[in-house]
């Protein structure tokens, strides 16, 4: 550490703790602890550096976030709220509610926000029309990524529907190949009953059951019929899944040793980092069902009142995370695709490509819905008591029907 | 007169002295541990859920508590918990203290191994004993490697099994504890007591079901309170190794606690929860501390 | 406590020794375990971990995660490894582990030799404190750090640990003095010592024992605390086991289990070094007092 930055740390912390507005600094609370999400957030930091705007790292990762949002809320209990904090969808919203968030308009009005940023993020992003956060980029969740040798070698293409999957799978598991890895963690086996959900009740019923919480939706014969459906995935698993990190099981899809993986867009770095070529060694297609839908969640970074109005250093941070560089440099690096829709997939690879079609697609037709696994279809209460019930059937805990019983109580109660 | 008035002030003093001297901590007890659990008691019957809020909603919390079959799950994971690992670490820590005990050579170097698993947090430990109780990767793996093919441990992937593996990994973290603290019980038990026994004809097995472990009562005492304060608050260790899984076969209490009030920011039921946890401990342990204490005048 | 001085009235047959012996060794191997496979696999390469067989000794050694995870894994923005962090730790838990052992110590003489009504009541009270779980007062001690100025400070989180450290520190003090024999103290008393002077020449000169008990059980908690050191401290105070989790934690992203596990161990050697060079008086301090009632 320089000395010029242990004093600059530490004029930060006695602006802190006296509880003044810090000068041209922003403090930046995020879990983005890992090699590449680091680097790219990095290219974030000299950005400000170069205008003059001092960035204090404040990094606690864990659990998808989790962590960090327990931290924040020891800080603005505190009186001591970081300048602008990473956020995932309902959070932002509880926040905004709690009229802890800052007013961005004036930045966004000037910027044009609202004209490229999709209106399913918008949701997300502002809160009585005022700009609260800066999104920085849109992950979809509906994805399944595959061994492209394992799939030719069984003569399996990409299947467009539920039987075809199914078929899929079948000839995959009669090969002697485990036809789908998945880690055990209740978010991820909600990932995979988000699409489930979404190919088998329909957008609106999706749009009904997860964001509306309609009881006659969450108890119908079609959530049955979901559960049903993970019930085959589960078949189709292999037996030490439980509690298996994601990247181990796209390991075991780059390995060969398994057909397919239900992930999200980030797996794709695993692949990357592996040196496979997206369209050669891997593919990456909509869950069978989905083709037309995209199920998002999407980081932003929201920025936390200092007293009164925005500051000119959060004023800048939210505007450089819109810029259209920073947005496709960080996408590339994140497998995520920018939050605006004007950024050129010029630097993208095939996936991202056609990640960020079918964006720009579902966003024109009505088909962007937020993803329930991750935060962006229901606050967090009714989130984890979906995670319950899913990861209890998963796991064997209950059949379909107790499961769809289950499913309605516990949304009754988290609601 | 003055140098009454002096002594006086001076005797006073020494009788304030000590009373001043504890202040600070009781003051320190008073707000942040005392306090605190008030709030918490008041936040169970409020409408709280991201941050405090001041709603008043009676029992609702609770009723919604006991409707919640994964708090049910919790709470009878405690109970196998913490009676297997109360009773697995003194069992094995007063074993090793009194093998210890026999002028084994090398307990210069046994002790500390023994003694180690205490100093290291479970952030990463809980990724070592994951690993090694994973059937993939794991013991099983390497049993059947070894020629063993029908070898199987598969309790962590196992939800009727997943909670023992926990206690496992708790047992060695801590067991190691509880054997210094026998074994310097057992150093402390004078040996006039057990040289008078002895030529009374009595084996090693009366000597020490008659004597010894009798005279040890101080150190089961005190493991029991150090023990049962680790089981309350074993939190760290789920996380890392299980995340309450399989399904939710390993949540306890604090894990469930944490996650309602923090990460499903329904904060009213977590502290409901906290309150239900609070009243348990205050159940086991006043009568233990009255009775500890008491006998102590 | 050599075996030469110690003359213990159990008599072993040559069999039993030999079980015994088995068992002691069996244990050390069951206790070594974990940290044999954090070891190996912190000086192979990455692919040969994933490649399996994690308890197999490297094929190819290398320290190349040892120095990443200590100077340039990335634990932020910034590549900075471990290193800073730790300073951050040491400047946190040195003063929290002296402040409430002297708390402790001076309570401990309080509680036994200076006894008043009700005095067995506070004590109960700090005993039962001990059982706190340590969620609950997450929030409300946040609001309290706030109103004190010391939020995101390495004092306000030295604090913390000081308030819920007191119970066993006080509990530990209370035994050992319990002991001590009171008449040296009303001797003293009568001769015209004052309170601070009994306490500095008579009890502390031998409190050794039961202070190396009660430093290394405040400094292993103070220094593996995970939840206060991520809620309360700043961006400059984040302790070693807040940088260790980013390490690890990492959400999406390649996980360097071999990085991951020299991290571990490196976070670990303070506390490590604690039970290794203070061990034998660990024992010995527990010995002369913590468990004697």
């Amino acid at each position: 550490m320089t000395i010029m930055k242990s004093l600059k740390m530490t004029a930060a912390a006695v602006a802190l703790s006296a509880g003044a507005a810090q000068a041209a600094d922003v403090e930046v609370l995020h879990w983005w602890t890992s090699g590449g999400e680091a680097a790219a957030l990095n290219v974030l930091k000299q950005d400000l550096e170069g205008q003059g705007v001092g960035w204090t790292d404040m990094p606690v990762a864990g659990g998808g976030g989790e962590q960090a949002m327990t931290v924040l809320r020891a800080r603005v209990t505190a009186g001591n709220a970081p300048t602008a904090v990473q956020g995932l969808g309902f959070d932002i919203l509880d926040w905004a509610n709690q009229g802890a968030l800052a007013d961005l308009n004036a930045v966004a009005a000037q910027e044009g926000w609202d004209e490229v940023v999709p209106d399913a993020l918008k949701a997300f992003a502002k809160v009585d029309g005022k700009w609260v956060s800066a999104p920085v980029n849109v992950h979809s969740t509906n994805w399944v990524w595959a061994n492209k040798a394992v799939l030719d070698a069984n003569g399996i293409g990409v299947p467009g529907t539920w039987e075809e999957f199914t078929a899929a799978l079948e000839t995959l598991k009669a090969a002697g190949v485990t036809p789908i890895a998945h880690g055990g963690q209740a978010w991820q086996d909600a990932t995979v009953f988000d699409a489930v959900a979404m190919s088998v009740l329909g957008p609106d019923g999706y749009k009904a059951a997860f964001v509306d919480l309609d009881e006659d939706t969450l108890g119908s014969d079609a959530m049955k019929e979901a559960f049903d459906r993970m019930a085959v995935i589960r078949a189709n698993v292999d037996d030490n899944f439980s509690g298996r990190d994601w990247n181990l099981a796209t390991a075991m899809v780059i390995n060969g040793e398994a057909g397919f993986q239900m992930m999200g867009d980030w797996a794709k770095g695993e692949f990357l980092n592996a040196n496979k070529v997206p369209g050669e060694d891997f593919l990456c297609f909509r869950f069978p069902g989905t083709q037309d839908q995209v199920t998002f969640n999407a980081d932003q970074f929201m920025m936390f009142d200092q007293g009164g109005s925005v500051s000119d250093e959060q004023a800048k941070l939210a505007s450089a995370i819109l810029s259209p560089s920073f947005q496709s440099a960080f996408n590339v690096v994140k497998g995520s695709v920018p939050a605006r829709t004007d950024v050129s997939d010029a630097d993208f690879d095939a996936c991202g490509k056609q990640g960020m079609k079918d964006l720009a697609a579902a966003a024109a037709s009505g088909n962007l819905f937020g993803s329930m696994a991750h935060g962006h279809a229901a606050p967090a209460s009714v989130k984890n008591a979906v995670y319950d019930v899913v990861t209890a059937h998963f796991n064997g805990e209950y059949d379909s029907e107790t499961a769809v019983q289950e499913l309605v109580d516990a949304v009754s109660i988290a609601k | 007169m003055a140098r009454t008035a002096d002594a006086d002030f001076k005797t006073r003093l020494q009788n304030w002295i000590p009373k001043l001297v504890l202040s600070p901590t009781i003051a320190m007890m008073a707000v942040f541990v005392y306090g605190f659990i008030l709030f918490s008691v008041y936040l169970s019957f409020t409408d709280s859920r991201l941050l405090p809020s001041f709603g008043w909603v009676g029992f609702e919390n609770y009723s919604k508590l006991w409707r919640l079959s994964h708090w049910e799950v919790s709470l009878t994971n405690m109970g196998i918990f913490a009676a297997l690992y109360i009773l697995i670490c003194t069992a094995i820590g007063l074993t090793l203290a009194i093998f210890l005990d026999q002028k084994i050579r090398g307990e210069g170097f046994l002790r500390p191994i023994y003694l180690y698993p205490m100093a290291l947090s479970f952030i990463v430990t809980g990724t070592a004993w994951k690993w090694f109780l994973d059937p993939g990767i794991g013991l099983e793996n390497i049993m059947q490697s070894w020629g063993w093919v029908n070898f199987s441990f598969d309790w962590i992937k196992n939800r009727d099994y997943a909670i023992y593996t926990i206690v496992l990994a708790a047992v060695w973290q801590t067991s190691g504890f509880v054997m210094a603290m026998f074994l310097a019980g057992l150093r402390g038990i004078d040996n006039e007591i057990l040289k008078a026994a002895q030529m009374d004809g009595a084996s090693n097995w009366n000597l020490y079901r008659r004597i010894i472990i009798p005279q040890l009562r101080p150190a089961f005492l005190s493991a029991f309170v150090i023990l049962s304060h680790l089981a309350i608050k074993t939190f760290d260790l789920v996380i890392a190794m299980t995340g309450g899984g399989p399904g939710r076969a390993t949540e306890l209490p604090a894990t469930f606690m944490y996650s309602y009030t923090f990460t499903r920011n329904q904060m009213g039921i977590g502290a409901a929860s906290a309150t239900i946890m609070l009243m348990t401990i205050a159940a086991i342990m006043i009568p233990y501390l009255y009775s500890e204490l008491r006998e102590k005048k | 406590m050599s075996a030469a001085t110690q003359d213990t009235a159990i008599r072993t047959g040559r069999v039993t020794r030999t079980l015994i012996y088995l068992v002691l060794i069996l244990f050390a191997l069951f206790y070594m375990l974990p940290l044999y496979v954090m070891l190996v696999n912190s000086v192979k390469p990455l692919d040969e971990i994933t490649g399996g067989g994690m308890m197999n000794l490297p094929q190819e050694f290398t320290i190349e995660p040892w120095l990443k995870a200590w100077s340039t894994a990335q634990i932020g923005v910034d590549p900075t490894g471990l290193a800073p962090y730790f300073w951050n730790s040491i400047k946190m838990v040195v003063p929290a582990v002296i402040i409430s052992t002297v708390l402790g110590a001076l309570n401990g003489y309080v509680l036994t030799k200076w006894r008043f009504k009700y005095d067995t009541i506070i004590f109960g009270l700090m005993l039962f404190a001990c059982f706190i779980p340590f969620q609950i007062v997450l929030i409300p001690m946040a609001r309290m750090l706030g109103l004190m100025g010391l939020a995101g400070t390495t004092w306000g989180l030295a604090l913390v640990h000081i308030v819920y450290g007191i119970g066993f520190t006080t509990l530990y003090f209370r035994n050992y003095y319990a002991v001590f024999p009171t008449e040296l103290i009303r001797a003293a008393q009568i001769d015209g010592a004052g309170f601070f002077q009994i306490f500095w020449r008579i009890l502390l000169p031998s409190s050794g024992p039961i202070a190396v008990v009660s430093v290394i059980w405040q400094f292993t908690n103070i220094w593996n605390d995970f939840l206060f050191g991520a809620s309360f401290a700043g961006a400059d105070s984040q302790p070693m086991t807040v940088a260790l989790n980013n390490l690890v934690q990492s959400s999406t992203g390649v996980k360097e289990y071999n990085v991951h596990f020299a991290g571990a161990i490196l976070a670990a050697m303070p506390t490590l070094l604690v039970y290794i060079v203070a061990g034998r008086y660990f024992v010995r301090g527990l010995m002369a007092g913590s468990v004697k009632g």
